[in-house]
């Protein structure tokens, strides 16, 4: 900040040097400002690089490999070309539905208790704080879980690995996100609503589904898409939960193919072929999340405005 | 409007019993339904804990801390991966938290147009969305060959030192640590940038009031106020770093047996699961959910700890 150059007095301005009122670059508090402006700047440009690098990456050889047979055939035989992924596109659509339909029903009625029912009680903070727990724990302990408790037990028709013991896998990591979601959403709900609600004699449950669950929708939307297309790319839970199956889905009992699995499997692979309908998933998968959390980000937008 | 009608719309109204049934059954399905996630997580525990009960009986604390690996003979330790998972993690965090921090000052401060602050914020989200696997991929066959070079300069000049001593050859420790800071980087970035935010207004003008420049401001005044968010987020993305699972199995290599450099192939406990799971039977899986639980014993840790900081550090302002 420069001072007024008009001042006709060169020796001191109430004390001051008057030299030390101009701002000069060669200062080193100015320089250490410029030398930390760059690293910031790096710093950011480092953090977008990734990125960049996977979606190009992805668009580029996933893309080219864009054909019509891709979602309408099988995956090959190991060491032959050709073939499709649409048993994966298919199980990753019917296993991620199975998850949502445990967990978003579980989930919303979860946090409508810690937000209507009971804000402050030693039960809702002990709820809020599990919740908080079960969010951290790490997805692969989730896949442990269901093959322990699900998949070695033989409890569904003994049938051992399953689509549905995916699905209920997907359910224990979505779980905590749409319960914060819902809890969060609602809070944010005028108590006045609710209120007027009750004075015109509407009861507890009318007032929820009614006034407070329709006011919340936006937000909780929002985080129900955000949890869906995370659980569409969740790998770990699967890999021995759903299996794997070169075949179309037979049923929610059986094992079945889903794209992030497919991905782990053919890329590890030793085949060229293979590795190539890896980065064709891969571009299927990625444009359905990102397709996902672009609608999320347009519904928060336009609830703003 | 009569007399009559106005009465009867003031009378006082009865609730049926089918309402207060419906309104108390709904309070009750709402109550279950928070209660799964106790539930859940007891099963969890449970479940891990059961199924480990065999091998912590068989092989004791020893586990921790032998690292033979031999289904042939059952004898199983869990060193290598305990070292490889807290080696990975706590490398990883320390390369992603000056990035990740000094990304969040960079579009919290106004030294670009705010469209392009909140792109670069939009674009650290998207990279959270992008699945495990599809950074795993991306690592294989992109990122592992392209640094190869750089890895291998690192053996030429510092290979004295043990940590450098192998000859990299694909897959290893160093691309696993590399795509975890990727993985990590918008977690850390997020919440640091909603941290800075929301320090309150007034602290920055005062301080650039006294005269200080941008950093001085940065470093004297912003990022204490806002340094408990921070470190709890800095907390989040170790967990979660521990926990990751499939960019990391596709890319460490899957040792079996310990080495202290990380040029060559590591494991980790997610990545040993990922691994040896499906095909296991016996002891083995008893054994690997010994190491389950021990994973999910260091994550809880460490949630709880991020919890606790950002209570305690925090600052009244």
């Amino acid at each position: 900040m420069a001072f007024p150059a008009a001042n006709p007095v060169t020796q001191s301005v109430s004390g001051f040097k008057r030299g030390t009122l101009f701002f000069k670059s060669s200062l080193p508090r100015n320089r250490f400002n410029v030398l930390f402006n760059g690293i910031a700047g790096v710093f950011a440009t480092i953090a977008v690089l990734p990125l960049f690098l996977v979606l190009a990456y992805v668009l580029f050889k996933g893309g080219s490999l864009l054909r019509p047979g891709l979602f309408t055939q099988l995956p090959p035989a190991p060491g032959l070309s050709g073939g499709g992924i649409g048993n994966a596109i298919l199980g990753t659509l019917l296993v991620t539905l199975l998850a949502s339909l445990i967990a978003i029903p579980v989930g919303v009625g979860g946090g409508i208790y810690l937000a209507e029912y009971s804000r402050k009680g030693w039960f809702a903070q002990f709820v809020r704080f599990g919740n908080d727990v079960l969010a951290g724990v790490p997805s692969i302990i989730s896949g442990v879980f269901v093959y322990g408790a699900i998949v070695a037990t033989r409890v569904f028709f003994n049938q051992s690995y399953s689509a549905l013991a995916g699905g209920i896998a997907l359910a224990v990591l979505m779980l905590p996100t749409v319960i914060k979601t819902t809890d969060e959403g609602l809070r944010l709900v005028s108590n006045d609503l609710r209120l007027g609600a009750y004075g015109v004699g509407a009861s507890r449950f009318v007032t929820i589904t009614r006034i407070t669950l329709p006011a919340a929708l936006t937000p909780i939307a929002t985080g129900m898409v955000l949890a869906i297309a995370r659980a569409a790319g969740e790998t770990a839970p699967l890999i021995f939960t759903a299996l794997f199956s070169p075949f179309w889905p037979e049923g929610v009992f059986n094992p079945i193919a889903t794209m992030s699995v497919l991905i782990f499997n053919f890329a590890i692979m030793p085949y060229e072929a293979q590795n190539q309908l890896a980065w064709a998933a891969s571009f299927v998968l990625v444009m359905m999340i990102l397709l996902a959390n672009l609608v999320a980000r347009r519904i928060a937008a336009r609830s703003k405005t | 409007m009569t007399s009559s009608t106005k009465a009867e719309a003031f009378a006082l109204r009865r609730r049926p019993p089918l309402e207060k049934l419906i309104d108390n059954g709904f309070r009750q399905s709402t109550i279950l339904m928070a209660a799964m996630v106790a539930f859940i997580l007891l099963a969890i525990f449970a479940t891990v804990f059961l199924g480990a009960r065999e091998a912590i009986s068989t092989f004791g604390l020893k586990f921790l801390t032998t690292s033979a690996w031999d289904p042939v003979n059952e004898r199983y330790g869990a060193f290598t991966a305990i070292y490889g998972t807290l080696v990975s993690s706590l490398l990883a965090l320390l390369l992603a938290v000056p990035l990740g921090i000094g990304t969040a000052i960079f579009i919290t401060e106004d030294l670009l147009p705010i469209r392009l602050r909140d792109l670069i914020g939009m674009m650290v989200e998207l990279l959270a969305a992008i699945p495990s696997v599809v950074l795993g991929l991306w690592a294989i066959f992109v990122m592992e060959p392209a640094i190869r070079p750089a890895l291998g300069f690192l053996h030429d000049t510092l290979g004295w030192l043990p940590f450098f001593s192998t000859v990299p050859q694909g897959p290893g420790m160093a691309p696993a640590i590399l795509i975890l800071v990727v993985m990590i980087l918008p977690i850390i970035t997020a919440i640091s940038r909603d941290a800075l935010n929301q320090v309150p207004i007034e602290l920055r003008q005062g301080a650039y009031g006294i005269g200080t420049t941008r950093w001085g401001a940065i470093f004297n005044i912003i990022l204490p106020a806002a340094i408990s968010a921070i470190t709890g987020g800095v907390m989040l993305a170790l967990g979660r770093a521990m926990g990751e699972t499939m960019a990391v199995t596709m890319i460490i290599g899957n040792a079996l047996n310990f080495n202290l450099s990380l040029l060559a192939p590591g494991n980790t406990i997610s990545s040993m699961l990922a691994n040896q799971f499906g095909e296991a039977d016996g002891i083995q899986v008893s054994a690997l959910m010994y190491a389950a639980l021990i994973l999910m014993l260091l994550t809880f840790v460490v949630n709880i700890l991020a919890q606790w900081v950002v209570r305690r550090l925090s600052l009244r302002y």
